[in-house]
């Protein structure tokens, strides 16, 4: 072990407040975690991603309880079942009132705990996931958003995770479990925030979904925290037969955001859309890594990815699609499409498609590319300055996926948040 | 307005602009006609600046300025418009922002204050308007999925929003029906204020039944082969340029 992994396995074995019932599961993460051996940079999943920012900090405690009402700084206006934690910590004074179908695993009834054991931390790979071990050693409480059979969710549900940094640098676990049972509908949206002063955590985040037959959820998963903040994060989704998944994600760089989406389609006639955004700057990295299993025939899986990676910033996309052999009549599309805006910015893209079935449609690619000069010299031509002309096309590359998003209020938080950072910003609707 | 003198120009390594002398005072509108290849497109993209348009010899003074020293943008500040043979789709951008950001830089350059936001997207509904122009276009990506007649006329919206002193139009007639043809040519002859300037490329003698020039000069081979009044359109409608290529040979 190193010292890293001892360090955090300390500071789990330190919390006792998980309910006797996730005791199992606390367990099997430890041992795993013990057992794990540390990546390296011949570690094919982590290749490009060093872990060294993680274990040059000395990591004193969990989160603790700040005062109440802190997180409600940043949040979407929203009309929505809202729960905010700071550093971890339930912010109960920021959040909406207690509501049915969103609970804490501590707050759990009897069927709703079933759940809980049923599916969390089975949802997840942990052999291919190492953080999901730290994140099961850990696991004291976390939410569950589950929806019954038939029922459509009024309201969005709105996950934040506020960051602000503490005396002495902390871990934060997040943990997440999504069951949506037949039929089911719900809206999730969550959001991963930090205040602007340098931050000195590491949020290890894990979201767990599992979509029951012919269900449906709409995700969100913003990241957009100051960069300074360690962040290890993954989403992991079970989709049952004729389940559907749409999904968002955007990323801005920090000096070690790594996030991970593994989507299993498991039932056939399932459907997963999944696009994403990043964009580091500076000395940043992001890091997507996106693994898309089809184990069932008839499913679809649409993914996009855009990235800007700007002066000597670094990105990391790695995109597999796997078919396995029963998955006949698949059909599977995956794009990539990066943006350098500098000389020393990188990106290390690779698409990945791997086909074990003998009738199935896919279709995969990454580009790496500068700014269209004909669309350069088409503004330039209408009297806009190069520089602007610029910013409007790295902002209109992005800006394309905002667009589809069908929940108006994030897509005009994020539009108004890029405009500002691209420096597009106008008032003009 | 514009004088072009012994202008040589070359694309990729061939010459296609051969020793062009051409002259356009304030308020003339000139018809520039001629076969394929004959180098009608690539003027107006000399013209704007272009990359990849490398001019060999030759002056341009625009406005008594030095053209070809100024860069593309500066161009397009000084009042040279170019309506584009294939306007550019650029989705994520809208149209609104694109014209507003060109008209702020016009306005700019002329020492006129910045229109609010407000009153922009009230010009530009008016505006959008007088090309039958739905000003829902407004809002999606500049160009994105209009058809050929709406990029033309999102061309004309952006010369009558941008209002140049020379506007170069790039067989903005190409592939029109005749009713969007109308209406490109409404709003040409709607600019038409006895100052500024037009220099009209196209294929078709149709177009100049209803953007009437002043002169009418037949392109070839890189350079001006003949030069008449609006008569000549219609000679060359009925005779071909089979003719002038001998005559100017």
């Amino acid at each position: 072990m190193t010292d890293f992994q001892q360090q955090a396995l300390q500071l789990a074995s330190q919390q006792q407040n998980s309910p006797v019932w996730l005791r199992p599961l606390r367990g099997e993460g430890t041992g795993q975690w013990q057992r794990a051996s540390w990546p390296g940079r011949r570690t094919e999943l982590w290749k490009y991603t060093p872990l060294q920012a993680l274990q040059r900090t000395e990591f004193q405690r969990w989160g603790r309880a700040l005062p109440q009402g802190v997180g409600s700084a940043s949040l979407l206006p929203l009309d929505a079942i809202r729960l905010v934690f700071v550093n971890g910590v339930f912010d109960a004074q920021a959040s909406t009132e207690p509501h049915a179908q969103v609970v804490h695993f501590s707050a759990a009834s009897e069927p709703q705990r079933a759940l809980i054991e049923k599916h969390l931390g089975r949802i997840v790979n942990t052999e291919r996931h190492l953080f999901a071990s730290l994140s099961n050693a850990w696991v004291q409480d976390g939410v569950l958003l589950h929806v019954p059979r038939n029922v459509i969710l009024d309201k969005p549900v709105y996950i934040v995770h506020v960051s602000i940094p503490e005396a002495e640098a902390v871990i934060v676990n997040q943990r997440l479990l999504v069951v949506l049972e037949e039929n089911a509908k719900a809206e999730l949206i969550e959001h991963f925030v930090s205040d602007a002063q340098a931050q000195n955590s590491f949020v290890n985040s894990l979201t767990e979904v599992s979509i029951g037959n012919n269900a449906e959820l709409q995700h969100y998963r913003i990241n957009l925290e100051q960069e300074q903040l360690i962040h290890i994060g993954g989403v992991h989704i079970d989709l049952q037969r004729d389940a559907r998944y749409r999904g968002f994600t955007i990323a801005e760089g920090s000096q070690l955001k790594r996030l991970d989406y593994q989507i299993n389609h498991r039932g056939a006639g399932a459907h997963a859309a999944l696009n994403g955004v990043y964009l580091p700057r500076n000395n940043q990295l992001v890091d997507y890594h996106t693994n898309v299993e089809h184990w069932a025939p008839h499913c679809t899986t649409s993914e996009v990815f855009r990235g800007i990676i700007s002066d000597s910033a670094r990105a990391v996309f790695n995109g597999r699609i796997l078919i396995h052999p029963h998955a006949q009549k698949t059909l599977a599309e995956l794009s990539n499409r990066n943006l350098l805006t500098s000389d020393k910015a990188e990106v290390d893209t690779k698409p990945e498609l791997e086909i074990y079935a003998d009738d199935v449609k896919c279709a995969h690619g990454a580009t790496v590319s500068q700014l269209d000069d004909t669309a350069m010299y088409y503004l330039q031509s209408r009297g806009v300055s190069k520089t602007q002309a610029r910013t409007m096309l790295s902002f209109g590359f992005i800006n394309e996926l905002l667009q589809e998003l069908p929940r108006a209020e994030v897509r005009d938080y994020l539009h108004h948040h890029l405009a500002i950072l691209f420096g597009t910003a106008t008032d003009l609707s | 307005m514009l004088e072009i003198h012994n202008l040589n120009a070359r694309v990729e390594g061939a010459d296609i602009l051969r020793n062009l002398s051409l002259s356009i005072k304030p308020g003339e509108v000139h018809a520039i006609m001629g076969p394929n290849g004959a180098g009608k497109s690539t003027l107006g993209n000399v013209l704007s600046g272009r990359p990849g348009y490398e001019v060999t010899s030759g002056e341009v003074l625009f406005n008594g300025k030095n053209l070809l020293e100024l860069e593309i943008e500066e161009r397009a500040r000084e009042g040279l418009f170019l309506a584009f043979q294939y306007p550019v789709e650029i989705p994520g951008v809208t149209n609104m922002e694109f014209l507003k950001a060109s008209v702020d830089a016009r306005r700019k350059h002329l020492g006129m204050p910045d229109l609010s936001s407000f009153d922009f997207m009230k010009l530009a509904r008016e505006t959008s308007k007088k090309v039958s122009l739905d000003p829902a276009f407004l809002k999606r990506g500049v160009n994105e999925g209009f058809s050929g007649g709406e990029k033309k006329r999102n061309e004309i919206m952006q010369m009558m929003l941008l209002e140049p002193n020379l506007c170069i139009l790039d067989e903005t007639d190409s592939g029109l029906d005749i009713d969007a043809l109308q209406v490109v040519a409404a709003g040409v002859n709607a600019m038409r204020d006895g100052k500024r300037s037009f220099i009209v490329v196209t294929h078709y003698q149709r177009l100049l039944d209803y953007i009437v020039p002043d002169y009418v000069h037949v392109l070839a081979a890189g350079r001006i082969v003949k030069t008449g009044g609006k008569d000549l359109a219609l000679e060359l409608e009925a005779k071909g340029y089979a003719w002038l290529e001998d005559e100017g040979a």
